[in-house]
């Protein structure tokens, strides 16, 4: 799973990896055309869109990108970096940096490409830059409070706007497609040519229909928690799936059992678990299965993984949800934990056994109602999954 | 020989795309230009002035949240990539010259003056911003981020809302 830094790209590698990422960075951006502020600045006086179409693409390509690989699995978007909200700082940043691209006809990055090929003016950008910065490091206690102010954590735009991820990358598709599209008016009229906006030859249906695509795709990939929490409150999935189900008395032998060959995945409310947690166990939320970090709990060689919440329904739910995810060897506690608790720990014996197997069920349970309460006191319990990972740190 | 053309933009915007999707994939996080200059600024000044680096909140904040030397950093080493690749790329299509590029009604010296004011104004908005068009807009959009999402549309509106002043710089 994803992010492959830092497990199997190492941070000396990584540096490798930016200097080629930057190499195919600057390739990209010279051949569209970012080297010269011509092409740059026409985007704010109506000649010359590229810029706009350059970037929007690839920032639908890889916002849908993203989105794939999140519903797929393929990366923890929890250790992605995403660029923390400070509002009025980005706001009034954002303004400065827009003055400062009329004014100087580059941004920082095609400013490199330009010096790269040559450009003069893009040298004396990066002079100015880098005096930039040193204004802003040296002022910083004026701009300190701004800076800083108006902080709302990490929020993702849907969320800020309170719809889902998929109407949210379908909006901007559209909203990208009908740009292309205004935009090749605006430069046709400033440039004073007739050229045909929408021109039904081979080219344009295919690029308009790769568009199209990939505005519905959006809706194909809905977020992954989302469709699996949809999927198991669905009765004939429920019923339909196989989940392989351990007996309490089982439950009890193993957990009793010195060989370490279970674990205990206990989906329960943290209060509930702090309050009374089982040895071999360990405190699991929905969240965690989506995580990189947690993935090594579950999938340590040679153990078998056994859910546990407080009806069987729960575990079930959770259960297909964790097999969906790609965790094999998932087990559930028949009856959950209430049927555990009321036939094993509060074992009573009601009536003389009638049968030799009942006899040793009667023994055995009796057994482990002794034992296990002390267990339980022994155990100093591993608690919930520790997040040793962190974000990865990025920007600028 | 003959200046190529330039790449179709849509091209170019997927394959840049799918650059920074295997960015993302690959290191968990996008690309991004300012933060260079940033560790190089920072580089400069602990070289040059260390007792003035020490004493200065900026630096201090600076050295708690990146370790080691500054210019050991990702984006380091990434524009130094983009300088490469732009270079090999200018060579291939016929554009290595030294030149400067302003509007029929502009001059050199108002476009040296221009370069450098501009420079510095993204200097300083990217440090507000945490990022550029590359750091904060487009790797921003990517991930969905709300600050990136509010720096792209903030330099888009306010390169429209200055671009009427300018416009003698350009056309």
């Amino acid at each position: 799973m994803g992010p492959l830094v830092p497990d199997i790209i190492g941070n000396d590698l990584n540096l490798i990896l930016a200097l080629v990422i930057g190499v195919f960075f600057g390739m990209i951006l010279e051949q569209a055309g970012f080297s010269t502020s011509k092409k740059l600045v026409g985007l704010f006086y109506g000649y010359d869109f590229t810029v706009l179409r350059v970037f929007f693409t690839a920032g639908i390509v890889a916002m849908i990108g993203v989105m794939i690989m999140e519903h797929y699995g393929l990366i923890d978007i929890n250790l992605v970096y995403i660029n923390p909200t400070y509002a009025w700082s980005a706001v009034i940043g954002g303004l400065i940096m827009g003055l400062g691209f009329v004014v100087g006809g580059f941004c920082p990055g095609t400013s490199v490409c330009a010096a790269a090929i040559g450009k003069i003016d893009a040298m004396i950008f990066i002079g100015g830059s880098f005096l930039g910065v040193l204004f802003f490091a040296e002022g910083y206690p004026l701009f300190e409070d701004l800076y800083k102010s108006s902080f709302f954590g990490n929020p993702r735009f849907f969320e800020t706007l309170g719809i889902s991820q998929n109407m949210f990358a379908f909006v901007m598709v559209v909203v990208a497609l009908a740009a292309f599209w205004f935009v090749s008016i605006i430069e046709n009229r400033v440039n004073g040519v007739r050229q045909k906006v929408i021109q039904f030859t081979p080219y344009y249906i295919s690029l308009a229909s790769i568009g199209l695509m990939i505005a519905l795709s959006a809706f194909m990939f809905p977020e992954r928690k989302t469709m699996l929490e949809n999927l198991v409150e669905n009765p004939g999935v429920i019923s339909s799936y196989e989940i392989k189900t351990m007996s309490v008395d089982e439950f009890a032998y193993r957990l009793m059992d010195p060989d370490n060959k279970m674990q205990v995945i206990d989906f329960r409310s943290p209060e509930a678990y702090f309050k009374f947690n089982l040895p071999k166990s360990t405190l699991f939320s929905i969240d965690n299965l989506f995580e990189k970090e947690p993935n090594r709990v579950l999938s340590v060689r040679h153990k078998i993984n056994v859910i546990v919440a407080d009806d069987e329904l729960t575990e079930k739910k959770l259960a297909i949800m964790a097999k969906e995810v790609g965790y094999d060897r998932v087990w559930i506690l028949k009856g959950g934990l209430n049927d555990f608790k009321e036939s094993i720990l509060g074992f009573k014996q009601l009536y003389e056994p009638r049968t030799k197997q009942e006899a040793d069920l009667f023994r055995f349970r009796n057994k482990a109602s002794k034992e296990i309460p002390l267990l339980i006191q022994q155990n100093k319990s591993a608690g919930p999954v520790k997040k040793i990972q962190k974000r990865v740190v990025g920007g600028c | 020989m003959e200046e190529k053309n330039y790449m179709n933009p849509y091209l170019a915007g997927a394959l840049l795309g799918l650059l920074l999707l295997a960015t993302i994939y690959m290191t968990g996080r996008g690309l991004g230009a300012s933060g260079a200059i940033k560790s190089f600024t920072v580089a400069t000044v602990e070289t040059l002035t260390p007792s003035h680096a020490e004493g200065t909140k900026f630096y201090e904040e600076y050295a708690q949240e990146h370790s080691g030397n500054p210019l050991k950093s990702w984006l380091v080493f990434e524009v130094t990539g983009v300088l490469i690749g732009a270079f090999l790329s200018g060579l291939i299509s016929n554009r290595l010259a030294l030149s400067m590029e302003f509007g029929p009604r502009s001059t050199t010296r108002i476009r040296i003056a221009g370069a450098l004011i501009g420079g510095v104004l993204w200097g300083l908005g990217s440090q507000l911003g945490r990022g550029c068009t590359s750091g904060a807009a487009l790797s921003g959009m990517a991930v969905m981020s709300t600050g990136g999402i509010i720096t792209m549309f903030a330099i888009f509106a306010g390169a429209y809302l200055f671009a009427y002043l300018f416009r003698k710089f350009w056309i």
